[in-house]
């Protein structure tokens, strides 16, 4: 079965879920069997089967939770603030007794910067990829990309420092 | 350029998605910027970070692997049918392709048959020390001559004015069937002219006709008016053209 190891984890991710990941799973082979005919060859199937996956997640209980809750942010058309960071923790993330610190600030990430870094990081998709993945213009993937690692540094960096002062 | 115009490439250049000349700017700048450096290889290492924290974390159990397979397995029936659709349209058309080689091969045979038969007489009547039962070179003499004797009646051509005479005129037999066989001349050559009534099959000359080389013998043979017409001969092909297309607009007058 192509990319079934990959869309499970990723469907965990979205749903931090067992059970509700395996139905997403499931729920996006049937929709991808049905709709096969829908499926351009030549354009990314990789693509296109995230897109189902992702678009059961958006419709599913957990998922419509989840959009509602994430914030009215203008982040996707500003410009992205990079500041210069001497106190990275990333090499202390090297560390794998540390990978729970990792896993947890991704768990607490709003969606779209959670499914927007996994597809870049874990997935290594191209720009263009989670473009078609996500439905949005690839200027906009970066701009989110940079944002949620920020968002993920200053999530690790509480953590860690909430571990040391514990 | 200044360091805070690099970081906001840092991501896009670690991503592999950046612009070639972009890329060995940057190459440039890290070069020469200690800062910039630590601060790729500390995203780098973050990258690394949550690839290994994240990728493959969660690992789908070997049950709902045997589920899925099975759900998929059991979906496509329509490949069966699919299939089975396939390999009749192949057999029908393998069936198809067979009955029309078998056809035209037969049509050919057939074909070949009858030149051979129109070759035979075209020579035995040249041979003959009478080689037509009507000796005439006017077709108003030739054709009543026909009549009582063949099934159909035709037209002949006026040859005024033309290198050819007819020489006369005899009854043939063809496939079973009786027939005019005519004699032209032209230039010491003889010409068989064969009029027969037209079979089913005969109507795929249709009068839009030319000259064919056949036994060694050059052939020009259409349907014209439900009769079957062959000129047949050893003169040039422009000759058999010509007497053809006088023949043809004869037929055409009635």
């Amino acid at each position: 079965m192509p990319l079934f190891e990959q869309l499970y984890n990723f469907a965990h991710w979205l749903s931090k879920n067992r059970e509700e990941a395996e139905d997403l799973v499931q729920e996006t082979y049937a929709k991808a069997l049905r709709g096969f005919s829908s499926y351009q060859p030549g354009t990314n199937f990789r693509a296109w089967m995230y897109r189902i996956l992702r678009n059961t997640f958006l419709t599913s209980r957990t998922g419509l939770k989840a959009t509602m809750t994430v914030p009215l942010e203008t982040d996707d058309d500003g410009p992205v603030v990079v500041v210069a960071d001497s106190q990275t923790p990333e090499s202390i993330l090297l560390d794998r007794s540390n990978q729970q610190v990792l896993q947890d600030a991704l768990q607490q990430l709003p969606l779209h910067y959670r499914e927007v870094l996994l597809l870049c990081e874990v997935e290594e998709m191209s720009y263009q990829e989670i473009a078609e993945t996500l439905g949005i213009p690839a200027g906009t993937v970066m701009s989110r990309l940079s944002r949620a690692r920020s968002a993920l540094r200053g999530l690790v960096r509480e953590k860690l420092q909430g571990v040391q002062k514990g | 350029m200044a360091c805070e115009q690099w970081q906001p490439q840092l991501d896009s250049y670690l991503d592999n998605e950046l612009s070639v000349e972009a890329m060995r700017s940057l190459h440039a700048h890290l070069r020469t910027c200690p800062a910039c450096t630590a601060d790729a290889l500390a995203r780098v290492q973050f990258k690394r970070s949550i690839k290994a924290a994240v990728g493959g974390r969660f690992a789908p159990s070997a049950e709902f692997r045997a589920k899925i397979q099975k759900s998929i397995a059991a979906k496509p029936r329509w490949n069966w049918n699919f299939g089975w659709k396939l390999a009749t349209a192949a057999l029908a058309l393998v069936l198809f392709a067979g009955a029309v080689t078998s056809y035209v091969g037969k049509q050919s045979l057939e074909r070949q048959q009858f030149y051979t038969e129109l070759a035979d007489l075209h020579v035995a009547t040249l041979g003959s020390a009478n080689p037509v039962d009507v000796i005439s070179t006017d077709r108003h003499t030739v054709k009543p001559w026909f009549q009582g004797k063949i099934p159909f009646s035709f037209n002949l051509p006026e040859l005024q004015g033309t290198d050819f005479t007819l020489l006369g005129g005899r009854v043939a037999y063809v496939g079973q069937s009786s027939g005019a066989h005519l004699i032209y001349q032209i230039r010491k050559h003889e010409i068989s002219v064969f009029i027969l009534p037209a079979a089913g099959s005969d109507s795929v000359f249709g009068a839009d006709s030319k000259v064919e080389r056949r036994q060694t013998f050059n052939v020009e043979d259409w349907t014209q008016g439900g009769l079957r017409y062959v000129v047949f001969g050893d003169s040039s092909a422009d000759d058999i053209q010509k007497l053809s297309a006088l023949l043809k607009a004869a037929v055409e007058q009635k």
